[in-house]
């Protein structure tokens, strides 16, 4: 067993039990608090697979900002903790149900598709900043011009939407 | 040997995990968190599959680096919908948010 499957383990482990805290909790703030280690046990996984940049935005967006969001939403509304409330429906079985079948079909697929093999011998590109930043101004470039036109409306209609009127 | 596979699978778990918090919770903030857990889940699809299936293109990061900064647009937008639910109907419970239903 090398090192690196045991780290693996180690972070789908951590990512896979935050998770889980994070949709069974009944204290929501802990829920909340949670999102934490289940967003770094993923920043691990693209640690591993060679995707550092991603990583350090996953830990400045998600980890950072995200959550805090998300804590502030909780505190801006009704019931804090939200332990005096019932926090789940009546459809907990069948919901479970429904994503213990989500799962099952989505492990089977994967588990059953041949994959194509990886191209052998070319050595693949380092994914430095500089190099993901050229393929974004370059082949992707209408992909990153909607994507900021997307994030100046959402901007502008979060502010429209949480605004109070008067 | 550590494959594709692996990571397929957690994501997989991962996705199914947010598919029970949004089906299941009634506070609206959590069905939020559980749609955070799926678009990370997906995320670490693309990046898998950058790393396993096409290493040479980075489509699959810059992917997934779009959908991040796409999540963070529907975590702003979401969480202000959130107010101002609850500062014209007095609640964040989604089963109770139901003046729209016939």
């Amino acid at each position: 067993v090398s090192g690196e499957t045991v780290i693996f383990y180690l972070l789908a482990a951590i990512t896979l039990a935050s998770g889980a805290v994070v949709v069974t909790s009944s204290n929501i703030v802990h829920a909340a608090a949670a999102l934490v280690p289940a967003f770094l046990g993923v920043t691990g996984l693209y640690i591993l697979l060679n995707a550092e940049f991603v990583a350090g935005i996953q830990v400045l967006i998600y980890a950072g900002a995200i959550t805090v969001l998300i804590l502030f939403a909780i505190m801006l509304t009704e019931g804090g903790t939200g332990l005096g409330g019932r926090q789940r429906n009546e459809q907990a079985w069948a919901g479970a149900v429904v994503a213990a079948c989500m799962a099952g079909l989505l492990i089977a697929v994967a588990g059953r598709s041949a994959w194509a093999p990886p191209p052998a011998g070319a050595t693949p590109p380092s994914y430095t900043p500089g190099a993901i930043g050229q393929s974004f101004l370059r082949q992707n470039i209408l992909v990153f011009e909607g994507t900021s036109i997307v994030l100046l409306v959402s901007l502008m209609g979060a502010i429209l939407i949480a605004r109070r009127e008067d | 040997v550590l494959g594709l596979t692996h990571y397929l699978v957690v994501a997989a778990l991962l996705f199914a995990l947010g598919l029970f918090a949004v089906v299941t919770r009634r506070n609206s903030v959590t069905i939020l968190m559980g749609v955070e857990l799926m678009l990370n889940a997906a995320n670490i699809n693309l990046v898998a599959f950058n790393k396993y299936a096409a290493p040479q293109a980075m489509q699959g990061q810059v992917f997934a680096l779009i959908v991040i900064t796409l999540a963070a647009c529907e975590a702003a937008v979401g969480l202000a919908l959130v107010l101002a639910a609850y500062r014209t109907l007095e609640t964040v419970y989604v089963d109770e948010i139901n003046i729209m239903k016939w």
